[in-house]
């Protein structure tokens, strides 16, 4: 039984390192728009879009670290269509938000079709279980060297948001245009590029879902994904350290189903594949409250409005 | 409120709001002619731009166009299909249309159309050759309704007790509501003796809700149309539309006022849900017969489309899903005539959406559409 126990575990460990990958770098995207006072809620459709480039290009080229490239740069075009689209007068951003959801989807599907039946090569793993004799441990220990890069990017993240003049422009722009512009900062700029760079960083997550884990493409690739990173945002307190640690958190729970299966346990793999949504909504109630908005929550998010 | 400067924009044309003036006819009508025409505009530059990507990859839009007017409206055979599909459209829209009016974007009711359609399938198993038909029917129905307002009145009620952001949280609940369908149909409430596709029991074709008198078009075409009537009533015309509209025009003055602002939050997105759920119950018991993975066939995300277009106003709903149910009707025509991959139809809603968010920046910017501009205001 025991044995059973340190089984799911470990999967779960393995699970929670591989899940959450691109959990985090859709988290770190859109806390990096949101921390400019914007919500971009399209970074689901923008995950599935760049899953799809990332497989396309891995497969034309023969090199997936340029599918890698090709998933943000494709990221980053989503992204700057929100930005662009976002800064004309009386326009929603939640509203446009959804419709790129949508329309990457759908892009994604329509240039993908192609691509689902041939198999592209993957992005190699670091095998850091070369230590130990446990074959489960060693597989659970297989990382994907952009689960580092995500990590190193958080951390570049926080301290230049902190430290740095670009930090604080972005910071003032999310917490008060009109500060912003008194210091003769351009806002809608400001935010474009944000917006640009977080629909990078949720490219680049998609390349991980297509060329790493699960490691294909097909059209139910990402059923949520860049949805639940979004909320993950809002309990991480738009903080990118924290951001990491959440995306280790959902990828946990993201794991349990496929652990469960690891030893045997089948019965009710389509309801563990809930617990990641229903553990997203939760948390979402847990860290809300109808008297005032969220701790640390930018100014200018229309949420807080 | 998330969702209240887009609801003050999208329901500008509310007669609380609306100047002295406006009760002469011409200036109103010149008023509203602003909201046809700016979504119209943005419909045809969505078109020009699809027949560009179109043109890009080596189609023809001219014969995209012939294939979606052949396999959507061009027969009496193709149109009545077009309605059939619009059915959904009409109730998935009318999910979104209600809550937009009290200022929130609840994007929820993909889910509610599944567990509700579920709901009714699940139902409807101990009841086929036991109860009468028309019993089960309406127990199908209304259980489909009240699982479908739970779902989406769910995230209303978080939304007001908790401040959790009503967009993201309907769309986790339609993830989480094709899950739970998912589990049942893959275990507990599976048709064993249909091994191809897992599916609940089949409600049997005496069960099955007919079309309606003298057409090939089932009774849920009618019911929405029905609805959208009486939901624009309930909106337009009653103290509780009247109240929901305020609370989402401005939340302040409507807890000044001493509304219930909770209540018709949870009214409204009850509402919503109920109506999707509606839409799923006429899934099972009209077309599919039995609840599986088609019900999340996307009706609920072409919906949110087909109720921005309407501006969120129940009564031009059936005629813009009308629109979209042909062309969802024609996609497997393109499919297999334009060797178009499905995804085309997604990729031309997408483009219809965000260049109609765009257009929404016009609005004001022309001098034709302005009551009393002419006679000059110095």
């Amino acid at each position: 039984m025991s044995d059973a126990v340190l089984t799911v575990l470990v999967a779960m460990l393995g699970g929670a390192l591989r899940v959450s990958t691109p959990f985090m770098f859709v988290a770190l995207g859109e806390c990096l728009t949101e921390k400019s006072g914007r919500v971009n809620l399209g970074l689901e459709g923008t995950l599935v879009l760049g899953a799809m480039v990332a497989y396309a290009m891995s497969y034309q080229t023969g090199s997936p670290w340029l599918g890698v490239l090709g998933a943000g740069v494709a990221g980053s075009v989503l992204g700057a269509m929100h930005g662009a689209i976002c800064r004309l007068p009386r326009v929603n951003d939640v509203a446009v938000g959804i419709a790129m959801m949508l329309f990457g989807v759908g892009v994604a599907f329509f240039f993908g079709k192609p691509y689902i039946q041939p198999t592209a090569p993957r992005l190699s793993s670091i095998p850091l279980g070369f230590w130990t004799d446990s074959p489960g441990l060693k597989s659970a220990l297989n990382v994907n060297p952009l689960f580092f890069v995500g990590i190193a990017i958080a951390i570049a993240m926080a301290w230049a948001l902190r430290n740095t003049r670009w930090g604080l422009v972005v910071r003032t722009v999310g917490d008060s245009a009109p500060a912003a512009r008194a210091m003769g900062i351009s806002v809608d700029w400001v935010r474009f590029l944000a917006t640009t760079c977080g629909g990078f960083l949720a490219g680049v997550g998609g390349a991980f879902l297509s060329l790493s884990y699960p490691g294909s493409w097909n059209q139910g690739l990402s059923s949520g994904q860049g949805l639940m990173a979004v909320a993950l945002v809002i309990f991480a307190r738009w903080n990118p350290l924290r951001c990491v640690v959440a995306a280790l958190l959902f990828g946990g729970a993201g794991a349990i189903g496929p652990s469960l299966q690891a030893i045997g346990v089948t019965q009710g793999y389509y309801f563990f594949n809930a617990a990641p949504y229903i553990l997203t909504l939760v948390i979402m109630i847990a860290t809300s409250s109808a008297k005032r908005s969220a701790r640390d929550m930018p100014g200018e998010l229309s949420m807080a409005r | 409120m998330s969702g209240a400067p887009l609801a003050s924009s999208m329901t500008a044309p509310v007669g609380a709001l609306a100047p002295a003036a406006g009760s002469d006819l011409a200036a109103r009508l010149r008023a509203n002619s602003e909201y046809l025409a700016i979504p119209l505009l943005a419909l045809l530059i969505a078109a020009l731009l699809f027949g560009l990507f179109l043109l890009g990859i080596g189609k023809s839009p001219i014969d995209f166009v012939s294939y979606v007017w052949r396999g959507g409206f061009g027969t009496a055979f193709s149109f009545q299909n077009s309605l059939q599909r619009s059915a959904p459209l009409i109730l998935t829209a009318l999910a979104v249309a209600i809550p937009a009016r009290i200022g929130l974007i609840m994007i929820g009711g993909e889910g509610a159309l599944v567990i509700g359609g579920f709901a009714a399938a699940a139902l409807a198993i101990p009841l086929t050759g036991v109860a009468p038909v028309w019993l089960t029917l309406a127990l199908m129905a209304i259980a489909a309704m009240i699982v479908g307002a739970a779902w989406v009145g769910l995230a209303g009620f978080l939304r007001y007790a908790r401040g959790v952001n009503e967009t993201i949280s309907s769309l986790l609940m339609t993830y989480i509501g094709i899950a739970i369908m998912n589990f049942f149909v893959e275990g507990a409430l599976r048709d064993l003796s249909n091994p191809n596709k897992p599916s609940t029991k089949p409600i049997g074709d005496a069960y099955m809700v007919g079309k309606i008198t003298g057409t090939d078009v089932h009774w849920g075409f009618a019911v929405g149309v029905a609805l959208c009537i009486a939901l624009y009533f309930l909106m337009a015309r009653t103290t509780f539309g009247f109240a929901a509209r305020v609370t989402g025009g401005n939340l302040r003055a409507a807890l000044a006022q001493g509304l219930p602002v909770g209540r018709l939050i949870v009214a409204c997105a009850g509402i919503a849900g109920a109506c999707a759920g509606l839409a799923g119950f006429f899934e099972v018991a009209a077309i599919q017969g039995r609840a599986n993975a088609s019900l999340a066939a996307g009706y609920g995300f072409t919906g949110i489309l087909v109720s921005f277009l309407a501006r969120h106003n129940p009564l031009v709903i059936p005629p813009v899903a009308i629109l979209f149910g042909g062309l969802v009707a024609s996609g497997g025509l393109i499919q297999r005539r334009m060797d178009l991959p499905d995804a085309t139809v997604l990729v031309l809603q997408g483009l219809i959406f965000i260049v109609l968010l765009i257009s929404e920046t016009l609005y004001g910017r022309f001098a034709i559409f302005k009551p009393g501009q002419a006679k000059g205001r110095a």
